[in-house]
């Protein structure tokens, strides 16, 4: 058996915008290793947040065959592509995307809702997951009682609380200042390395990159290169 | 029922408007229980009207009155049981504004016609046998503070009596209660023979008959066959089922149930304006954060059951408040009425209320929701 999570063949990914075709994703083939922590770079519209959406089963392609572990994404109704995510990607945004209505604990116990876990062990699960990313402490605040740093971490520990095995980051840090964006760097290296999470990160910062174990680039939807840091 | 802590925060997400809707939907369910109260008390009386009873009146009007001599030539009527009379007196106590019906009746007759009237009986034997007493409903004793053996004088607008006077005197004989829940009791009843010869005209009148028939199958063939008794007559009559008199009378007041249902209607139409606009801005501004929702996990028909069970629970939440004011206000405080007896919510009004809450609830959701169902998570997110 190989280490591959991610096998993605010949894949195209088509839009049409009234009568203009747009090709997004130009058959592109691309493998991802197990615990494998790789950055995704390109221009603005090389196809990179595309990319992230049919890795995360949110799209499909219009042709070529996507397969993470055991799924078949391209084959999946979306309904079964909603339960396969529960179980297996933590997703995390650029701008967080919390429910300001609920609490940062309820933020992060939000995917536990859809398991059979009691509403006992959800708590505890949520909890520990804020402890993961240092912030057990502000467990009972609103989101806008937090800093973007702050939110940022809530959304890493809802994208890590139902423990997936693979982690989509589309610019993670782009709304974040340095200092802010370098800690929050380090928490994704350490899930990678402690917690054996397999990590895609898009980003437009060469600096963040480094963070990855290696970076693809990107050009008018296929992959251009690879380097390793 | 894990999702009813995001169901309730989602509420109240914007806390002012939600208020506000919550205080539109209160005031009309209010008004809808109020109004269905009301209604209870103009229609329900048909209910309460048996319809193995038959009521004989002048055919030209209800005002006008008909032989004494009648009641035996109904009597006789194949199929009729028992026959009572009852003419209206048309009075009030001390003021005008203390109007109730008085009825001047055989008081044996009506009795035996009206079963579901109690009296006990050294009170029914002490109005049998005092030509100057009367029997009133229980509504009526407590309203004006009467007791037993107390003379009432009755300001008569339509009945000089010999003394010339409009103002008759009666003795308190007795208090009616009734074993029908629904029935009104606000009435005092008077001996027609005292009556009769106490009036300065119009003697020998009676203003309509109540019988009994032996079976309701009969009462169409029983009513024609008394009318065709006094055809060409100097003064014909019109007979029909009790129900159907009450219905009529009801009706001179215009049609209460049409009015009410348009307010109703009317009131509707404006919280499902209002809930309805309020539930499709809640999912306008959370677009991002229901395709986030889908993101997690969560499939679209949860993210339609979450918003629509949002619409229901902000209906149900001002609904039940109104609802259950209603109910405390109809039955408790306007229950006592004696201007308008039989105001009353019953389990029947109770019942459709509910399922309008819910109805309302899901019909001022269902656009939205369907909405919130459909979005896609790609196109959702690049719009964030
Ligand atoms: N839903 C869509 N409909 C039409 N065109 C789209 C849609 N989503 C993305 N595109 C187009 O696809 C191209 C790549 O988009 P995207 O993957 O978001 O690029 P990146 O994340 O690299 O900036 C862009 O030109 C964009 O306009
Ligand atoms: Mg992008």
């Amino acid at each position: 058996m190989s280490n591959d999570l991610v096998i993605l063949k010949d894949i195209s990914r088509i839009y049409h915008k009234g009568k203009e075709r747009v090709e997004v994703l130009h058959r592109l083939d691309l493998t991802i290793a197990n615990g494998d922590f790789l950055a995704l770079m390109g221009p603005s519209g090389s196809g990179k947040t595309t990319l992230l959406n049919l890795l995360g089963g949110l799209d499909k392609p219009t042709s070529g065959s996507v397969k993470i572990g055991d799924a078949e994404l391209h084959n999946m109704s979306s309904s079964a592509l909603s339960k396969w995510r529960a179980v297996n990607i933590g997703f995390i945004f650029q701008f967080y995307n919390l429910l300001p209505v609920l609490t940062a604990l309820k933020n992060v116990e939000l995917p536990l809702l859809l398991t059979n876990l009691s509403a006992k062990e959800r708590k505890k699960r949520a909890a520990t997951a804020l402890s993961i990313v240092g912030l057990d402490d502000r467990a009972d605040h609103y989101p806008r009682e937090l800093s973007g740093g702050q939110e940022q971490r809530v959304a890493i520990a809802r994208a890590i609380v139902s423990d997936p095995n693979l982690l989509l980051c589309d610019e993670p840090t782009g709304d974040l200042d340095r200092e802010t964006a370098d800690e929050i760097l380090k928490l994704l290296q350490a899930l990678n390395r402690d917690h054996n999470k397999t990590i895609v990160m898009v980003t437009h910062d060469g600096q963040a990159a480094q963070y990855a174990q290696y970076t693809l680039h990107m050009d008018k939807g296929t992959l251009a290169s690879r380097e390793s840091a | 029922m894990k999702y009813f802590y995001l169901i309730w925060k989602s509420i109240w997400r914007k806390k002012v408007r939600t208020i506000l809707t919550v205080l539109s939907v209160f005031v009309a369910f209010f008004l809808f229980g109020i109004l269905s109260a009301l209604n209870q008390a103009f229609t329900g009386v048909d209910d309460v009207a048996n319809a193995k009873r038959l009521v004989v009146l002048d055919k030209v009007s209800i005002i006008n009155s008909m032989p004494s001599a009648y009641l035996s030539r109904i009597e006789s009527v194949e199929g009729v049981e028992r026959v009572a009379h009852a003419s209206w007196f048309g009075g009030y106590y001390q003021e005008p504004n203390n109007q109730f019906p008085q009825f001047a009746v055989d008081p044996q007759r009506y009795l035996d016609v009206y079963p579901e009237l109690l009296l006990p009986d050294d009170q029914r034997d002490k109005w049998f046998s005092t030509r100057d007493s009367v029997v009133v409903g229980r509504e009526l004793s407590d309203r004006f503070a009467w007791t037993i053996g107390d003379r009432i004088p009755i300001y008569s607008s339509i009945w000089t009596n010999k003394s010339g006077s409009q103002v008759w005197e009666f003795e308190l004989a007795g208090i009616m209660d009734t074993d029908d829940p629904r029935g009104s009791t606000a009435m005092m009843l008077i001996q027609y023979d005292y009556f009769d010869e106490g009036r300065a005209f119009a003697n020998g009148s009676i203003g309509m008959y109540i019988l009994t028939i032996d079976d309701i199958e009969n009462s169409a063939s029983v009513a024609d066959a008394i009318d065709a008794q006094f055809t060409n007559s100097a003064s014909e009559t019109k007979t029909s089922t009790e129900a159907a008199f009450v219905k009529s009378f009801v009706q001179q007041f215009g049609d209460i149930s049409l009015i009410i249902s348009l307010i109703v209607g009317a009131v509707f139409f404006t919280i499902l304006l209002v809930s309805g606009n309020t539930m499709a801005q809640s999912v306008r501004e959370r677009i991002p954060e229901l395709a986030v929702l889908k993101t997690l996990g969560f499939e679209d028909r949860s993210v339609l059951g979450i918003v629509l069970a949002e619409s229901v629970l902000v209906m149900a939440f001002g609904g039940l408040l109104g609802l259950g004011s209603s109910w405390l206000v109809a039955n408790f405080t306007l229950a006592g009425s004696a201007q308008l007896p039989g105001i009353y919510l019953d389990v029947e009004a109770i019942a459709t209320g509910l399922f309008y809450i819910l109805f309302a609830g899901i019909l001022a959701g269902i656009f939205p929701a369907v909405r919130a169902m459909r979005l896609t998570i790609v196109d959702a997110l690049s719009r964030a």
